[in-house]
């Protein structure tokens, strides 16, 4: 047991120094010319250009329409794979009927639909949830319906025994059996709803982070570039970590242990 | 043979199973009987256990008798009305583990109750009283992975006693439990059984357990095809401990007899086994 045991502390300690090192020789690497920074960008620039937009309120507004998608998307596209999941786990006719359709949509590269989505839709937040509901959609779908079917048909059994009616067996044991699977791959979903509004901005829009860089890099502006990726990742780590939140006070049930 | 010994009690019958017959589709495109011709009844307030080889269709029994399967022919009566749907006077315990892990143990003995539209507040209270009286007092809080075994199978126990239950099916619920536990266990059984007399049905492969328990002991043939084949009272008088009662000479006896009948079960299905 004892050598499973690590120090936080020296975790977060070594994370900070690593961290470090990759900007500091970065900036080294800039400083001395050995990088150009036309293509790299600076360290120190997009930190000026970060702190630049956090005091500007025009920033405020791109980031706003930006997580307004993601978060449309993400939850519309969530919503639907847990109605479609749950009714296509119940119905085995219907799920061999739409088998093989699922597997095809899955499996097309669906990011070139944002220029048809941005054609039926607009040019507005819609598109771009569009798209990230196709993203977001499959990954929880599929673990929506393995987690339903794998429920133990004792449960099932048990508390039918108890009294339970078909819509009760669904509130009861159904869905809270699913939504350690769920969990799962809602992590996963937040990278993709992301993913969904950035693209959808970076090939048509008037405001998104998506837009921002899209200007920055008609101007060759690398370190804005860099700056709007780097707001980017810090607003999925934050979505991240409230997931990471409500599946721990949701699941409190589950074993710690593993 | 039991019609007589029910003419003699003067009781009636709890649940009755008439020529019941399971079989079921096998891999290879065959059917497959689990169980044939099979008739059984249980008085009001009889415990009755169930013994067998293993895999002989203990659990099939069982199923048909809570409603959970439907025979292919033959029927179920209870309270001598024909059974249609599940079994709703029945519990059932099974042999797996059947607590909701999502739910506290307090939470799980409120389920069935909950279910049947009861306030949640009025529900808990019940489900409190219960525990208490499984001997889990202060443990409601607790999700079913921080119980032990043995707890596991008090509440479960607590969960279908709350819903009041005329019979009861219990499935080899104490066979995961190590011996000590399990003796605890049935001991409780009987204790909570004696205050109002369900009537239980308790299947097991496990002769000891069975004589320990019951008033009339059936005893299954070897699967497939399984139907019972010899049936024994046991007149050893309540209260009983099951740990001093093993060593009474009348105990002692009434093993020896079934055991005679089992045996025969037991190699000839240890033989099939073999041979597979």
């Amino acid at each position: 047991m004892q050598h499973n045991r690590i120090d936080r502390g020296k975790v977060w300690l070594l994370r900070g120094v690593l961290l470090a090192a990759v900007l500091v020789g970065w900036q080294v690497g800039i400083d001395r010319q050995v990088l150009p920074e036309l293509f790299f960008g600076s360290p120190r620039v997009i930190g000026a250009t970060i702190i630049k937009w956090w005091g500007s309120g025009a920033f405020y507004v791109h980031l706003y329409v930006t997580l307004v998608e993601t978060l449309l998307s993400f939850a519309i596209g969530t919503a639907l794979a847990l109605v479609l999941g749950l009714w296509l786990a119940l119905s085995p006719l219907w799920a061999a009927v739409f088998d093989p359709f699922i597997k095809a949509v899955n499996s097309m590269p669906r990011l070139i639909l944002a220029p048809i989505f941005a054609i039926w839709f607009g040019l507005g937040i819609w598109s771009k949830v569009a798209l990230g509901v196709t993203l977001v959609f499959f990954g929880v779908f599929f673990n929506v319906y393995q987690g339903i079917r794998e429920v133990s048909p004792v449960l099932l059994a048990n508390t039918r025994m108890l009294g339970a009616n078909h819509r009760q067996l669904i509130r009861r044991v159904y869905l809270p059996s699913a939504m350690t699977w769920v969990f799962s791959s809602l992590h996963l979903s937040v990278g993709m709803a992301f993913i969904g509004a950035v693209i959808g901005e970076y090939l048509g829009s008037s405001e998104g982070i998506g837009y921002l860089i899209l200007q920055a890099e008609g101007t060759f502006d690398t370190d804005s570039v860099l700056a709007g990726i780097v707001v980017l990742t810090i607003c999925a780590l934050v979505l991240d970590a409230v997931i990471s939140a409500a599946e721990k006070a949701l699941l409190v049930w589950r074993p710690t242990a593993h | 043979m039991n019609v007589s010994a029910l003419a003699i009690a003067g009781q009636r019958s709890a649940l009755a199973l008439k020529d019941v017959t399971c079989a079921f589709p096998s891999s290879s495109g065959t059917t497959y009987v689990a169980v044939k011709n099979v008739s059984l009844t249980l008085a009001e307030g009889e415990f009755v256990s169930i013994v067998g080889p293993t895999g002989c269709g203990k659990s099939t029994l069982l199923n048909v008798a809570a409603g959970l399967l439907r025979p292919t022919c033959g029927e179920v009566f209870v309270a001598d009305e024909p059974l249609r749907a599940l079994n709703r006077r029945a519990g059932y315990m099974f042999q797996a583990d059947a607590l909701l892990p999502w739910l506290t143990a307090r939470g799980n003995v409120a389920l069935g109750l909950e279910l049947g539209g009861m306030p949640k507040k009025a529900a808990a209270e019940r489900a409190e009283g219960w525990l208490k009286r499984v001997g889990l007092a202060g443990h409601g809080d607790r999700y079913p992975h921080q119980l032990s075994g043995g707890m596991k199978k008090r509440v479960s126990l607590a969960q279908i006693l709350v819903m009041g239950p005329k019979i009861l099916l219990m499935d080899e619920p104490f066979s995961a439990l190590d011996v000590q536990t399990r003796q605890l266990m049935e001991n409780e059984l009987l204790d909570i059984w004696s205050h109002d007399r369900k009537s239980v049905l308790f299947v097991t492969h496990d002769l000891e357990e069975a004589i320990s328990l019951a008033d009339r002991v059936i005893v299954l043939s070897s699967g497939p095809a399984t139907a019972p084949i010899a049936e024994f009272e046991v007149n050893i008088p309540r209260p009983r401990d099951v740990t001093e009662i093993v060593q009474s000479p009348h105990y002692l006896q009434t093993h020896r007899r079934i055991w005679e009948t089992l045996k025969k079960e037991v190699l000839r299905s240890y033989e099939r086994g073999k041979a597979v």
